[in-house]
């Protein structure tokens, strides 16, 4: 049976990882690779790297530093930020990268989902959606530069747009919850999976095992991405899939 | 010396990083004399199965392939091209095992492409040697190899079907063991000391 995937998701920013505490048996926190091994050694599924850097000399910083990864982990990870291009994907592939993850391109640019999608497969793209829950018409809206622009995208009918495009995967966050460490808003998760073929990764609000829990099964999301509550050491990835395997949820030991 | 095909199906280097990390020495060729003459031939693929036959016949590989005596083993479309036919594009393969590659059904359970991490089951090579029934690997794919009597692994996504096979000298993966943390680096282990 396909297990339910935890994955950790490490910004970098200078070619260095910014959030984490020191664990034992690791030295440079900072080192990419040696997190990403650290997380892989430990039970992750796979592995998310998010680059924040702002120029684009810190961008070939990180397409190095996506050779170094591929060299050093042995399961699948996906890369992020500033991908607006299909000759940005392509680098990012060629540097040993298993996924892209797009976000405010694919909304400014969709044909960009189909372009990469035809040309690397849909298994290569993750459509990267932050959504706020809008008090003013009761609908989510995708956003876009980190959550602080709105746009008129409409959750739902994005994402489809998006899977139908050709998208592997759907990465939802909830900018509502982003950050709060309070939960994820799971019956939203729910109506997306139904209205979906394709696979769901939950963000954004995890603050405990229970609310992972919680969007794998009441959200029917297929993955959970979480960074802080591995970073800062709160629970490990061993404490956590163990606790979900105790409440009858598949996921790899 | 491995030689890793290179037929323009993909990436290969996911592959190159794996045996890199394993200590071989590998080529990426497509030349048939250095094929034939490599102890361990590795053939990967990413992509659609009738393209890859389309590359492989154009490189004229095929009966190289078919002739090998040596250790060979696919990996996911390289798996597919070595059984008897695939439903995606209709694409007539090499025939090494004796199956069919089909799509999965759609279903409103299970997913597809099947993509995560899925336990193999009923495991029966030396290349499964130190894997126990019930490891996790990692699959991405919508086509799938029936069950045979070449199956070596079976995985239930929906229905079972064959994880791997091995006919004579020829392994198949439908698995990535270079992404397939540790359990993936002992197959991948295991194949190099046949």
């Amino acid at each position: 049976m396909l297990t339910k995937r935890i994955i950790p998701c490490l910004d970098v920013k200078d070619g260095r990882t910014v959030k984490g505490i020191n664990f034992e048996n690791l030295t440079d926190v900072g080192d990419a690779v040696s997190l990403g091994q650290h997380y892989a050694q430990a039970g992750a599924d796979e592995l998310v790297y998010l680059d924040i850097s702002a120029t684009a000399e810190d961008r070939a910083t990180f397409t190095q530093l996506v050779e170094r990864i591929a060299d050093g982990i042995n399961i699948p990870f996906t890369v992020g930020g500033g991908i607006t291009t299909i000759d940005d994907a392509a680098r990012l592939l060629d540097a040993g990268a298993d996924k892209i993850s797009i976000n405010s391109a694919a909304i400014r640019t969709p044909e960009l989902i189909d372009q990469i999608a035809t040309r690397y497969g849909s298994q290569f793209v993750v459509v990267a959606i932050d959504a706020r829950l809008s008090t003013a018409d009761n609908l989510w809206h995708a956003t876009t530069h980190g959550g602080s622009r709105e746009t008129d995208r409409e959750l739902f009918s994005w994402a489809r747009e998006a899977e139908e495009r050709g998208a592997g995967e759907i990465l939802f966050t909830s900018m509502n919850h982003d950050g709060t460490r309070a939960g994820y808003p799971c019956d939203t998760f729910a109506r997306l999976a139904e209205h979906l073929h394709i696979p769901i990764i939950a963000s954004g609000g995890a603050g405990s095992a229970k609310h992972i829990a919680e969007v794998l099964t009441m959200g029917k999301a297929d993955a959970a991405l979480a960074a802080s509550i591995f970073h800062y050491g709160e629970t490990t990835i061993q404490a956590l899939k163990q606790t979900l395997h105790e409440q009858g949820i598949a996921v790899r030991l | 010396m491995i030689a890793i095909i290179d037929y323009k199906m993909g990436n290969l280097r996911s592959v190159e990083n794996a045996l890199k990390r394993l200590g071989a020495d590998f080529v990426v060729t497509a030349d048939a004399e250095t094929i034939r003459r490599a102890d361990r031939v590795l053939l990967p693929g990413v992509g659609n199965a009738a393209e890859a036959m389309h590359h492989l016949r154009q490189a004229d590989l095929v009966q190289t392939i078919c002739n090998l005596r040596r250790p060979v083993l696919g990996i996911c479309v390289g798996l597919q091209v070595m059984c008897r036919h695939s439903e995606e594009g209709d694409a007539e393969c090499m025939g090494i095992f004796d199956t069919r590659v089909r799509r999965f059904p759609t279903s409103p359970t299970e997913k597809v492409p099947h993509m995560g991490w899925n336990s193999i089951h009923n495991l029966d090579s030396r290349l499964m040697s130190g894997i126990h029934g019930g490891e996790h690997v990692y699959y991405v794919h919508s086509y799938y190899p029936e069950l045979c009597q070449d199956t070596i692994a079976t995985t239930r996504h929906g229905l079972m079907f064959s994880g791997a096979l091995k006919y004579e000298n020829f392994y198949g993966t439908q698995f990535h063991p270079e992404k397939s943390g540790d359990t993936g680096e002992r197959i991948l282990k295991n194949f190099l000391t046949l």
